[in-house]
């Protein structure tokens, strides 16, 4: 009887390596676990047996029960992971083609520039101002020591809507009607952002329409050197930290002193290429301290009150970041153009 | 402006400064310059000859072959093709291995058989410009005078070996419409004296009060105005520095009296003109406005008719020229004058500026009376020039000047504090730094403490107020040395408005939902103007438009993003999303300004979703764009405003226009372009969708609450209804939410059947209804009880029926 169990142990453990699936492993545990299985045959004839044998015995066979149970639980074990691991080898997939595409738009770039110049500003307390683009003569013109009869309002410049409202030809006008709401009391620290409209031809320079954004901080005791931090502050978070710049003087009616404002060259480094016409400086926009005819005309004391602006345009600024070539790309609106501002900068 | 940087010696000493640091300096404290130009760069080898013979090519008609002697041993071949050549001429020859502008080398060739050992050149050839050569070489090669030395480098001859600063002057910067304001100018950078040219000359005992009598009627626009008075002048050619001084400056050469005036305009910045005494006739000078009905002919050959605001000179009788703009023909000065009447005036600038638009003439006179020139200078100018005709047209001058002169030349005297100089820069400077920058500026300024009394010369118009000095200060210090600082005062926290948080918003929206923002322009032209407009009306006219393309204001965006559409449709784009922000223009009755109504307009077309290869399309349709615009009022919170109904609008399908309605205010529309329209756009299938965006704007919606997340399990139920094609599904979607009470949390449309195994007429659509309490799990009478009233009220509303 001891015999027959141990054989009875080797042929299971023969059986159960020769399983090559779940189902033939089934079997086999059928065939000799099973309440009709050997093992059972063997225990019955446990009655012929005396009665110190008897207790052996059942131990040896539940001895070979379990031996030939673990055998089992082990090649089940084995064949389950390799029944997954064909499974996985069957589901697999091509994963370098294509994903599904989401679509998603962009922002116009002039936009990005637009709301990256104001976010900038605000984390420097300003507010963002707006205004009419269909604006009066007065405060286009005159508010800004622009009096009529003076050369650079010139009809043939702006586009006439009667003789005494016209498309706003510069956003400063903002400034001049934000000046007016404050009545005399500062600080007024703005930006004014929004479209313009000169009679120009349309060109690869020139635009009918095109954007502005301006800045004006009035309050006591704003100085020149307080324009010039600013706008290195401004110069380095748009162009980057080791742009230096410079001021050069200018003239605009509504600021005395006026400068115009340089950044050193970021494609040469300052030692003069073509994109800065050999001179190593990249003309960015305008600036000064507001006339104190501007101030008197708001309504401010320009004796108690100093202030200094500055404007600038979007279009340029994303042709010298972007490198465009043609001012029209703004306007056309093909796909193709738009689609490459999809991409977030992050400086 | 352009300045000859060898002219400019004259006045200033250069010496140790190259044209380029110059440049860079004068840029840096007050005038940019825009290039520096050298004419002659890089030509070389270029010598003055002598023409020995000249004879025809016995080969070729228009060549002639010249022998010409170039200073060397033997006298060269050279073939010529200028009709003007011939002996005895003094030419510029390029000899063989010279170098022409442009790198054009000089080689030996053979034409027709014949040596050619180098060119006889044109002034074109050798750099200038071809406007600025004079007239009668402009169409062959250049003549040096007789005493030209043979042999001499003909570049240094005709002065082309010099720098040509180009100044973008300013507005205000008229002082430096001259040498000797630029000379001023650089004096006071480089901190360096400048030397005035003297007038020296011995006048004749005849007076030229005598000869000629000066009257100004129109004293406002006439100031002064100085007459002198050359007699017996011999007309020929200036010398070649003063042309090659004109020509730098840009000024064409015509003869000795003409240029010479022009050259004492560009010295002085003060306009001359030569009048021919003896066609002048009446042998007086009256000036006035003109009468109506006036005309003129003017040197370029022009019949101009006169205004009653242009002023005139006359000659008592008619008009000889028109004031400070240009001299008429009937006084020109020409190779047969003999006597000359010199006008040095003062002209007011409103006038001159007037007049010169008036006649879309603009001159170096014009363009300088049009600024303001130094009322100073009036008679210096004319004194120069009476020099200079006397010494290059052998002129006799008469003695004395008739003059009518009104003019205040007193300086405008000014005072300024040194502390607010220092206040507005944000500097610390001294008094006696600020007044050693106004004596390099050549102006008088002295100090009582630190009190600053400046005396603004005549030549500086631009110095009014108390900052006009404070810039000249900061110019000249250098903006370079003005430190860094940030605005100090009260600090206000900075900002988007709500308005500007909800643009950025519905950038976002629109953005991530998949539309590119275009940006068009506001511009359009008549028939465009009314089109998809929400509020139709008369749009706001330009009132002299460039083009008729760009004449009125904008009613709505959509056309202009049809126009975007079609443009990317030519171009092989096919699948097109755009949205746009911005404002159309809206005239209102009683208001001066139209109303400026910001929009949010939007267009689709072609594919929406392409994924090929697992077989997804998806085209552009209504229901596309009507749920970005859900997800879009979802986001801003007014979500539960917001109603769409059948829509009727213009330009767009009847059958496929959703207008959307703000509570009771119809604020846009969504829908299909017209396919009328979309065939006469150019475009396919093409959905467009236009809001108002004020109510949206003002809109405060509610603070945002948590609702808690529930804990019980709901129940849905799912039925298909059958109505009559017309009934709305939205109709029904409403009149189940109101019958299914309180415990009907969502209803949604899933299927909608309007196939051939409907009865004629009628469409299924079939709805998701989702029960629930949020305080107990639901008993199934209960949602059997609210199925029910749901079943009842669509029976009775809409006449559905349940689909069997």
């Amino acid at each position: 009887m001891e015999e027959r169990l141990k054989q009875l142990q080797f042929e299971a453990a023969e059986r159960v390596n020769l399983s090559g699936s779940l189902k033939e492993l089934n079997e086999v545990r059928v065939a000799y676990l099973g309440k009709k299985g050997p093992i059972t045959e063997v225990l019955k004839g446990m009655g012929k047996l005396s009665a110190e044998e008897r207790p052996k015995m059942g131990a040896l066979a539940n001895e070979v029960r379990d031996a030939i149970t673990k055998v089992i639980e082990e090649k089940q074990l084995t064949l389950e992971a390799e029944a997954i691991e064909k499974k996985l080898q069957e589901e697999s997939i091509d994963v370098t083609l294509p994903g599904r595409p989401v679509r998603t738009g962009t922002h116009h770039p002039l936009t990005s520039v637009i709301e990256e110049i104001e976010d900038l500003f605000i984390s420097m307390g300003y507010k963002i101002e707006e205004g009419p683009e269909v604006e009066k003569d007065y405060y286009n013109f005159e508010a800004l020591n622009l009096p009529k009869g003076h050369p650079a309002r010139d009809m043939q410049d702006s586009f006439y809507i009667t003789e005494d409202i016209l498309l706003r030809t510069h956003t400063s006008p903002v400034q001049a009607r934000t000046m007016e709401r404050h009545q005399g009391k500062g600080p007024v620290k703005i930006i004014c952002p929004g479209k313009v409209y000169r009679r120009d031809n349309d060109d690869a320079t020139h635009s009918h329409q095109f954007m502005q954004i301006e800045g004006l901080v009035v309050d006591e005791n704003i100085r020149m050197s307080d324009l010039k931090g600013t706008l290195n502050v401004f110069a380095k978070k748009m162009f980057g930290e080791d742009r230096e710049i410079r001021l050069r003087p200018s003239f605009f009616p509504f600021t005395e002193p006026s400068v115009e404002m340089d950044i050193s060259c970021k494609i040469c480094g300052g030692k003069g290429c073509s994109v800065c016409k050999g001179t190593g400086w990249i003309e960015i926009l305008g600036a000064g301290m507001v006339h104190p005819n501007v101030l008197e005309m708001a309504g401010f004391d320009s004796k108690k009150y100093t202030g200094f602006a500055f404007g600038m345009g979007p279009e340029r600024i994303a042709m010298l970041k972007y490198g465009i070539d043609d001012i029209r790309h703004y306007y056309t609106n093909d796909h193709r153009f738009l689609t490459q501002f999809g991409q977030k900068e992050f400086n | 402006m352009f300045v000859s940087y060898k002219w400019l010696q004259d006045y200033v000493d250069l010496s140790g400064i190259t044209p380029e640091d110059l440049a860079e300096k004068i840029t840096r404290s007050g005038i940019e310059v825009e290039g520096i130009e050298v004419p002659a760069e890089g030509v070389e080898n270029v010598v003055i000859g002598h023409v020995l013979s000249c004879e025809k090519h016995p080969e070729a008609d228009k060549l002639n072959i010249c022998l010409v002697d170039v200073g060397e041993e033997e006298p060269v071949q050279i073939i010529c093709g200028a009709a003007n050549v011939g002996a005895g001429q003094k030419v510029a020859v390029a000899k063989v291995g010279a170098v022409l502008p442009g790198n054009f080398k000089i080689k030996k060739a053979k034409l027709r058989g014949e040596a050619s050992n180098g060119m006889i050149c044109s002034l074109q050839e050798i750099g200038i410009e071809g406007k600025l050569v004079p007239k009668e070489f402009a169409e062959g090669i250049f003549n040096f005078p007789q005493d030209a030395p043979v042999g001499e480098d003909a570049i240094e001859a005709l002065m082309l070996n010099d720098s040509i600063l180009e100044l973008g002057l300013t507005p205000n910067r008229a002082d430096a419409m001259s040498l000797i304001g630029v000379a001023y100018e650089t004096g006071a950078i480089i901190d360096r004296p400048v030397k005035l040219p003297e007038s020296d000359y011995t006048s004749t005992v005849e007076k030229a009060s005598d000869v000629i009598t000066v009257e100004v009627e129109a004293k406002q626009e006439n100031p002064i105005y100085l007459a002198k008075v050359i007699k017996n002048i011999k007309i020929g050619p200036s010398p070649q520095w003063m042309q090659s001084r004109l020509i730098a400056a840009g000024i064409r050469p015509h003869n000795n009296v003409v240029d010479i005036t022009n050259y004492v305009l560009l010295e002085y910045g003060q306009p001359l003109h030569a009048f021919d005494l003896d066609r002048l006739k009446t042998n007086k000078i009256l000036v006035r406005l003109a009468k109506p009905g006036e005309k003129i002919e003017t040197l370029d050959d022009t019949v101009r008719e006169l205004l009653p605001h242009h002023l005139v000179i006359t000659n008592g009788e008619e008009p000889v020229a028109i004031a400070g703009v240009m001299g008429g023909a009937n006084t020109e000065v020409t190779g047969a004058t003999v006597n000359v009447l010199l006008e040095s005036a003062y002209f007011a600038s409103s006038s001159i500026r007037q007049t010169s638009k008036d006649h879309g003439l603009r001159s170096e006179a014009s363009s300088r009376y049009e600024k303001g020139v130094d009322p100073i200078r009036v008679e210096l100018a004319a004194e120069r020039a009476a020099q200079l005709l006397a010494l290059y047209a052998d002129g006799e001058v008469l003695s004395g000047t008739v003059a009518f002169d009104e003019q205040d030349k007193s300086e405008k005297q000014l005072t300024i504090e040194l502390e607010k100089i220092n206040r507005v820069l944000g500097m610390s400077l001294k008094t006696e730094e600020v007044l050693d920058l106004f004596r390099r500026l050549q102006i008088n300024a002295h100090a009582d403490g630190e009190t600053i009394y400046v005396s603004a010369p005549t030549r500086r118009g631009d110095l009014v107020i108390e900052e006009d000095l404070i810039e000249e200060v900061a110019r000249l210090y250098g903006y370079d040395h003005i430190p860094m600082t940030l605005p100090v005062h009260e600090t206000n926290p900075g900002g988007l408005s709500v308005r500007q948080q909800k643009r950025r918003l519905i950038r976002q929206v629109l953005e991530g939902a998949g539309l590119m923002q275009a940006v068009t322009y506001s511009l359009t032209n008549d028939s465009k103007a009314g089109e998809f407009a929400l509020d139709v009306r008369e749009p706001v006219k330009l009132m002299m438009p460039m083009s008729e393309e760009r004449s009125n204001l904008r009613l709505s965006i959509v056309p202009q993003l049809l126009e975007s559409v079609s443009y990317n449709l030519a171009r092989q784009q096919d699948s097109i999303a755009f949205y746009e922000t911005g404002s159309v223009f809206l005239k209102e009755e009683g208001h001066e300004l139209p109303k400026e109504d910001e929009h949010v307009a939007g267009a689709i077309t072609g594919l929406w979703h392409f994924h090929a290869w697992q077989g997804e399309k998806k085209q552009a349709d209504f229901y596309v764009l009507k749920g970005i615009l859900d997800s879009l009022f979802e986001r801003l919170g007014v979500a539960s405003c917001i109603r769409y109904e059948k829509g009727n609008e213009n330009d767009l399908h009847p059958g496929r226009t959703a207008a959307i309605y703000f509570n009771d205010e119809k604020i846009g529309y969504v829908g299909q372009v017209h396919p009328s329209k979309e065939k006469e756009l150019d475009l396919k299938e093409t959905y467009v969708f236009e809001v108002k965006l004020e109510a949206v704007y003002a809109y405060g919606q509610a603070p945002l609450q948590y609702t808690a997340i529930p804990r019980y399990p709901s129940i849905t139920r799912d039925i298909a209804l059958v109505v009559d094609r017309e009934v709305q599904g939205g109709e029904l979607e409403r009149i189940i939410k109101e019958a299914g009470g309180s415990l009907l949390k969502s209803v949604k449309l899933f299927d909608l059947y309007e196939g051939d195994k409907m009865e004629e007429g009628k469409k299924s659509l079939a709805f998701s209804l989702n029960y629930m309490d949020p305080s107990r799990t639901l008993i199934d009478e209960e949602v059997v009880k609210a199925h029910d009233k749901v079943l009842k009220a669509v029976k009775e509303e809409a006449g559905a029926d349940l689909r069997g």
